[in-house]
């Protein structure tokens, strides 16, 4: 029985660890391995230039590793469910495979694909190696919920065996089994597309600094690794120097793409701690940048809503403005505050920021000043930054804008004030806005305020050759705040919790309101949800359908018209940590 | 709840059965025969919108729908498709409450998006709530301050409406918008003996005559909420004279627009002191809004605040003044202070404070043992600990792992610091 394999890449663009490409060799006469893409949809899709050119590089990466296995790469063009029937025909296959892919469009996609390979009696044969963890299994031992406090998932993370470790890459040997005739026109039909092919236009476009593939990524980590002083100062593991920089170490585009596998970082961290501290477990903090990539993963696995707070179970209904000028001064840096705008710059030249440097822009587009929706500022990131996967970027935009999993509002960055301590000299900001260059450090982060002189001394003036602050932050902050605190306040009287926040106590919120969602919130059924951001089984947990309406009387008693405050706190949420 | 609808009904025919039903049914059995009171329970765990669709099935189920019970309370919600996501009260829904039940309103809200249309919709129908006994009234921006554009003269013609009409306010909440102290007078002039409740932070044209006023004839005011630039010693007299009730909840807003452009002045120590003497179990609420160099009049003498909150950065001489002159501080919380470390104000707080339950940090530096004495300092006590894991910083006794076990044990509780996701 003739056995002819293809694979099919999709994330995972590597050799190394690499299950279901094992079993695509594994007793194959013959292997294929594909990636699908469809030009003609690639001008509409939300996905910018860098991101293009990485995801290109590490074909090239993959061509030409596969090159020397005496094999290529075969790009497709096209649709997954019109190339299939093509090439099961054209390549007689019998069997394929693939990486599993846990995010709901992509099961709902494989499933499709699943499906029409049993029509055309092909074996599919999927293996996870996206991910550390079994997500599911994950979701089962927290009473078949996903952990939605970060803590939480470190728990039950910390009772799981080991990730599976990961596989070798793929040899000469395996290859030599099932080689592969290469037609001659190969790069003709199945070669790497250009950006030009893509439709980008290329002149003038500065030079990656980030490059793609599988090689990169494995030399990357050499070079992590390296960094020994980092591993045996984890004890003070706090960044002292925060590196706004694009680092030669930085991994998180590799393993978004799968050039790096996750398992293989992960046992390669583990092994080099426990030489260096002759210490039998590594902290869960040393694999904090897997983790929080694992959390996003399995709260995203089962929600196909994910990635919009309309609908989305876990994400809370809030009154965002819509001001597309505004959004657009965010996007492309205009926004008159140096720190927001060179980030905002330096994402969009590079595709790659410092955590902390996503956490001042989303803060700002969101809870912190411009009250805009994090989906908006999800769709921006996704165009242009090279590890945004979709569960973690929108997983992570909830998270800062207070949408899900963190409700602690009061954490509130300012654009001139964070900028300023993260980085005292001011040479981020010269380097990427260099029109300020010339800005003594006193003002550089609030331009506006230097005297007019200055300003025309550095040959840059406030409104004319930068912009103007597009908005007043402490009166934004102030409105912001009082916003949110609106919003969290309704949601308490659903849950008949008392709400650490200073209650106003005008009849309407002294008590649940009478009418009940249809007649407020963003859609017929959505109503307002608790944010679930349960601690084991404490107060907040994800809600259902019977807790949707209120117990609700009409009129309001009269003798309760007023009801004296009941705070505990004016800003604070209230207890997220267990019940003794 | 509309489960338990549902199950109801198998019990009754459905109405497109009624027709066929037998003779033995009698009319009694007819949906549209139901008791009032039956019919209006079930309305009351209907949303408006079914309740609207439900109301056009028959008359009696109409009439029930007008029953003034039903409206007693309102939201209007103006919202313009341009400007925001959620949705509108719908317009017809408006004109049928104005004319058939005004006068049934008694908590009404108006919750508006950023746009300008949709304060001055909230305005149109404000001015016409002529025959209303209005006791609560609510102005709320969802998004910006619309209210604030809309014309002075038309925003507070409108209020003026529901203050002359109403004669039986008892709170009132017209935060940024544009009321004037003549408006304020005519509030007085008619509500005095109700009024309980007025927040009116950020209302740039009211001057503190203006709230004085207010002060000084609504003796059954419990909770005020306004600028600093309000706050006045007459005012705080005015809150404890002899026939005014105790106060519960006073809220004030520090602000300043540029750094160095308002001077602050400082309220006298024995103002605070008349107001605590007068009502003991006060919560006294700051938010402070200031760049640092603008918090030098403050704190300098004992001041009764209860909840303090910094939204911008504090330094660490003014978190030392607090920890000295707050002795009531029940909770703090600091947007951002520096990267010097605040151990030793942080102690001083703790020790001090005696009534401190809820602490925030957010952008500082405390070190592992500094906060660790902090909290062994105020122990169970602190229901409330929310510290950014940035905030501590590990040093010979403890590193980030151990910090929150030795926490843990002196809170009596699992506990952890906030984070934000690193990737």
């Amino acid at each position: 029985m003739v056995v002819n394999s293809v694979h099919w890449f999709r994330k995972c663009l590597r050799l190394h660890d690499n299950p279901a490409l094992q079993e695509a060799l594994n007793g194959a006469d013959a292997v294929r391995c594909v990636y699908i893409l469809d030009p003609f949809f690639a001008g509409a899709a939300n996905v910018g230039i860098n991101r293009w050119r990485f995801l290109l590089e590490a074909l090239e990466d993959l061509d030409s590793s596969l090159k020397k296995l005496n094999s290529r790469l075969f790009v497709v063009r096209g649709q997954p469910t019109d190339v299939f029937p093509r090439l099961f025909k054209e390549w007689n296959v019998t069997r394929l495979t693939f990486e599993y892919d846990p995010e709901p469009y992509g099961k709902e996609r494989d499933g499709a694909i699943i499906k029409l390979a049993q029509e055309f009696g092909v074996e599919t044969i999927v293996r996870n190696s996206h991910t550390l963890y079994n997500l599911d299994r994950i979701i089962e031992m927290n009473n078949n919920s996903p952990p939605l406090t970060f803590k939480r998932f470190q728990t039950i993370v910390s009772r799981l065996e080991l990730p599976r470790r990961p596989l070798p890459p793929i040899t000469q040997q395996q290859m030599d089994k099932c080689h592969t005739k290469i037609e001659d026109n190969h790069d003709q039909l199945y070669s790497i597309p250009s950006l030009e092919e893509l439709g980008f236009r290329t002149d003038g476009l500065p030079l990656a600094v980030w490059h793609g593939g599988e090689s990169q990524a494995l030399d990357r980590l050499g070079k992590h690794l390296d960094k020994k002083v980092w591993v045996t100062s984890l004890e003070h593991s706090r960044v002292k120097t925060c590196s706004l920089y694009a680092s030669p170490t930085g991994l998180s585009p590799y393993l978004r793409f799968g050039c790096l596998s996750c398992r293989v970082l992960y046992y390669n961290l583990r092994e080099l701690y426990m030489k260096v501290r002759k210490r039998c477990t590594p902290p869960l903090s040393l694999f904090g940048q897997l983790l929080w990539r694992e959390f996003f993963y399995t709260a995203a696995t089962n929600n196909p809503n994910f990635d919009r707070m309309d609908g989305n179970p876990i994400c809370v209904q809030i009154p965002w403005d819509q001001n597309p000028e505004a959004l657009a001064k965010w996007a492309e840096g205009r926004t008159g505050f140096p720190w927001i705008d060179a980030i905002m710059t330096q994402l969009r030249q590079e595709g790659w920021i410092h955590h902390l440097a996503r956490h001042a822009v989303a803060c700002f587009l969101t809870r912190g000043d411009l009250w805009i929706s994090w989906e908006s500022g999800m769709k921006v990131f996704e165009e242009m930054l090279l590890d945004a996967d979709w569960s973690v970027n929108a997983g992570s935009w909830m998270w800062l804008s207070c949408s899900a999993f963190f409700q602690q509002f009061f954490h509130c960055y300012c654009p001139v004030g964070f900028g300023r301590r993260t980085d005292p000299t001011g040479d981020y900001i010269r380097h990427y806005i260099p029109v300020l260059k010339d800005y003594p450090n006193r003002y550089i982060y609030e331009p506006w305020n230097a005297p007019e002189s200055l300003q025309k001394a550095a040959n840059c003036v406030v409104g004319v050759d930068y912009p103007k602050p597009m908005i007043n932050h402490a009166e934004s902050s102030r409105l912001n705040i009082e916003r949110m605190k609106q919003v969290y306040q309704q949601l308490s009287h659903y849950r008949g919790l008392s709400l650490l926040a200073s209650v106003p106590t005008i009849q309407e919120e002294a008590e649940p309101p009478m009418t009940d969602e249809s007649q407020t919130s963003s859609g017929p059924d959505s109503p307002q949800r608790v944010p679930a951001n349960t601690e084991e089984d404490v107060c907040y947990e994800a809600p259902d359908s019977s807790t949707v309406c209120p117990s609700s009387t009409s009129a309001p008693h009269p003798d309760q018209e007023y009801q004296a405050p009941c705070i505990s706190s004016v800003i604070l949420i209230g207890n997220k940590e267990k019940r003794p | 709840m509309k489960r338990g609808l549902k199950s109801q009904c198998q019990i009754f025919p459905s109405l497109g059965e009624r027709a066929k039903r037998p003779k033995w049914m009698t009319p009694a059995q007819d949906w549209g025969n139901l008791p009032h009171h039956v019919v209006l329970q079930i309305f009351q765990h209907l949303s408006l919108v079914d309740r609207a669709r439900a109301s056009s099935v028959c008359r009696c189920w109409n009439d029930v729908f007008h029953t003034p019970d039903l409206w007693r309370k309102f939201e209007f919600e103006l919202n313009q498709p341009a400007t925001s996501y959620l949705r509108s009260t719908h317009p017809d829904l408006i004109q049928q409450i104005i004319k058939k039940h005004a006068q049934h309103l008694q908590y009404v809200s108006f919750k508006v998006d950023s746009c300008t249309e949709s304060a001055e919709a909230a305005c149109d129908i404000l001015s016409q709530l002529v025959n209303c006994t209005i006791k609560t009234l609510g102005l709320i921006s969802t998004a910006r301050p619309s209210f604030m554009d809309v014309s002075q003269a038309h925003f507070v013609s409108a209020l003026t409406v529901v203050f002359v009409n109403s004669k039986s306010l008892s709170s009132i909440r017209i935060d940024d918008t544009p009321v004037d102290d003549p408006s304020l007078k005519v509030l007085v002039a008619n509500n005095s003996d109700t009024l309980k409740l007025l927040k009116m932070s950020s209302c740039p044209h009211v001057s503190p005559a203006g709230i004085l006023c207010v002060a000084d004839q609504c003796h059954g005011l419990r909770e005020l909420a306004l600028n600093y630039h309000l706050l006045s010693d007459e005012l705080l007299l005015a809150l404890s004279s002899e026939k005014h009730v105790h106060l519960e909840h006073l809220r004030i807003d520090v602000v300043s627009e540029n750094p160095g452009q308002t001077h602050f002045h400082t309220i006298k120590r024995s103002s605070w002191e008349a107001l605590i003497r007068h009502s003991p179990k006060v919560n006294i609420v700051m938010y402070f809004y200031l760049y640092e160099e603008e918090f030098e009049p403050f704190f300098c003498e004992e001041t009764p605040v209860t909840h303090l909150y910094f939204g911008r950065a504090v330094s660490k001489m003014m978190l030392g003044r607090i920890g000295l002159n707050c002795p009531r501080l029940v909770e703090l919380v600091v947007c951002a202070n520096g990267i010097e470390p605040l151990d030793e104000e942080l102690i001083r707080i703790g020790e001090r404070c005696k009534s401190l339950t809820a602490i925030g940090l957010g952008e500082c530096e405390v070190t592992c043992s500094g906060f660790v004495e902090f909290v062994k300092m105020c122990g169970g006590r602190l229901t409330q600990l929310s510290i950014m894991e940035e905030v501590l910083i590990p040093d010979s006794s403890y590193n980030i792992e151990q910090i929150h076990s030795e926490v843990s044990k002196h809170l009596g509780r699992m506990w952890f610091p906030d984070m934000m996701p690193t990737w």
